[in-house]
């Protein structure tokens, strides 16, 4: 019995802890929006994780009374979210696929738009454990590599730039069958790459450009890929049917694609949306 | 007052009940049969459903084989640190799975705690079908060894008491009287465990990652094919499902049966 009152304060003083941590950074901005309040949700792809939550917090300064709900996730997870109903005013996807599909199932109000591109890189944990030198290292046998799911748009990415290596100069056809073979897991998101890279488990992984933020460049080591082998990865970004807060959503659409959010976008490792060719 | 309360007990175990259903429900309602054969030949499939019965059924064993012993201890011994054991056997119980599948891999990881002495034995967990067994045995394991525990705990010490009378060992007393009465609890907490072993999934995909034919376990592959192929997955769901049912079900029957057996045997008297 005692047991249980004891469990049960420890509970309270952490919920009663939580709700104080979250009040604590909050004044400023309820103060001005006693009320009223509105929220932009936006589903966006896990890959724009730490460039979005930025952008949203510019959006909250200059748009008192909108709050930004982000839900960040696979693009293939957010695309069946959607077509399973959930409500929300924008979809940003990290490949032109998963954008194609909701615009398919009649899901989207307009026409997406590209906002950014991405590219890949990869990494290996920071003590290098397999003694990787350069990327043609990644087809020797033995070497634990780590793609994302083939559904997951970095996983098709991760594929189709193998493919491209095996065909460019100092590379044999052969390196993207062999690397596969080396493949160890299929990870759900880039994030998950990141990590099973980072703890050191695997060798080596492919994954974004914007994933080796400031704090993971520190633990990990970069292997580029060279130019004609890599891919540009696609960002769209479109107005949800039935968006809850389409004005909000129009806004933060057409602040995207200004020079001081693409520079934004940028300091986090993104290349421009008008990157030409590909 | 009594009509309403009754009726508001009934109103709340309906709600309860359809909450459980109607999932399980809609499931089967939203495949068809000819899919359902079509995908079940599926080689993806088929491999996620072979990994799944062999690993859980080998961590089954393996916790069954640990965990009778540290059972029997807990039930009949009182040592220092008894205390802690018993919260350390129950955590994984409460514990996420995926802080499970990630304090396994900073323990037996190749830059874990243990990862250098491990890869010196060649033995290599992350990415294996062997750290598949291991993140299993680690959730399962408590779901055999709390039943059992309370299974050999209340024995009665009469039966015991004469047998050591009789100048029968420890040993001898164990697998003639002990083992005997507490079969049923064992037998139970070994079919929860398996079940629990089968569905395991998110400390099995942080600690062993997921790789078809090596580590692709069927809740593994439902949620991968949630990605991509709604179909597969509803189908996989279903066969997971159909299996834990199985389990549950035979759980049932095997308690009913041992209580009709032993119904002439006083189990227990306090």
């Amino acid at each position: 019995m005692k047991g249980i009152f004891a469990g049960c304060a420890l509970l309270a003083v952490c919920l009663a802890w939580t709700q104080a941590a979250q009040a604590a950074p909050a004044p400023d901005r309820s103060a001005t929006t006693t009320g009223g309040k509105t929220t932009l949700t936006v589903l966006a792809a896990a890959s724009l994780s730490e460039a979005f939550q930025e952008l949203g917090r510019n959006f909250e300064s200059s748009h008192p009374g909108v709050e930004v709900v982000f839900n960040f996730a696979g693009s293939q997870q957010l695309a069946t979210q959607i077509e399973h109903g959930a409500a929300a005013d924008l979809y940003a996807a990290a490949d032109e696929r998963w954008m194609g599909y909701v615009k398919r199932h009649g899901l989207l109000e307009g026409v997406p738009s590209v906002f950014a591109r991405n590219s890949l890189v990869v990494i290996m944990p920071g003590s290098n454990p397999a003694r990787l030198d350069r990327l043609q290292d990644l087809a020797r046998k033995g070497v634990k590599l780590v793609l994302a799911a083939r559904a997951v748009p970095l996983g098709a990415y991760s594929r189709e730039s193998l493919r491209r290596i095996s065909s460019t100069a100092g590379f044999d056809s052969g390196f993207a069958d062999r690397a596969l073979k080396n493949l160890v897991s299929e990870e759900e998101s880039a994030k998950q790459v990141v990590a099973k890279v980072q703890l050191g488990e695997a060798d080596a992984g492919f994954v974004y450009r914007s994933d080796v933020t400031a704090s993971q460049a520190k633990r990990v080591k970069v292997l580029a890929i060279p130019e004609g082998g890599n891919v540009l990865a696609t960002y769209p970004v479109a107005l949800l049917k039935g968006a809850p807060n389409a004005g909000a959503a129009r806004e933060f659409l057409f602040l995207l694609l200004t020079p001081e959010w693409q520079r934004a976008l940028q300091a986090h490792g993104f290349l421009p949306a008008a990157t030409a060719g590909d | 007052m009594e009509v309403a309360l009754r009726v508001l007990a009934g109103l709340g175990a309906g709600l309860l009940v359809a909450l459980l259903a109607l999932p399980l429900a809609a499931l089967f309602l939203k495949v068809r049969p000819e899919t359902l054969l079509a995908k079940l030949s599926d080689p993806v499939v088929a491999a996620a459903l072979r990994l799944s019965l062999e690993t859980a059924l080998l961590s089954t064993l393996i916790v069954c084989a640990l965990g009778l012993p540290l059972a029997y201890l807990l039930a009949t011994r009182s040592f220092p640190g008894k205390r802690v054991v018993e919260v350390l056997v129950e955590l994984p119980m409460v514990l996420p799975p995926t802080v499970a599948g990630f304090a396994l891999l900073l323990a037996f990881g190749r830059a874990g705690l243990l990862g250098r002495q491990l890869d010196a034995l060649g033995l290599h967990l992350p990415f294996t079908t062997l750290g598949v067994i291991v993140a299993q045995v680690f959730m399962a394991a408590p779901f055999f060894i709390s039943p059992a525990a309370a299974g050999f705990a209340s024995v009665d010490r009469r039966y015991l008491d004469i047998a050591s009378t009789l100048r029968a060992s420890e040993p001898y007393s164990f697998f003639r009287v002990m083992l005997p009465l507490s079969l049923p609890s064992l037998m139970a907490g070994a079919t929860m465990s398996c079940a629990r072993a089968l569905g395991e999934f998110g400390a099995t995909i942080t600690f062993a990652g997921n790789m078809s034919g090596r580590t692709q376990t069927m809740p593994l592959a439902v949620y991968m094919a949630l990605e991509s192929d709604l179909d597969g997955a509803v189908v996989l769901a279903i066969v997971l499902v159909s299996i834990s049912v199985a389990l549950l079900l035979s759980l049932r029957h095997l308690h009913a049966g041992f209580l009709w057996r032993s119904g002439d045997a006083p189990r227990r008297t306090s």
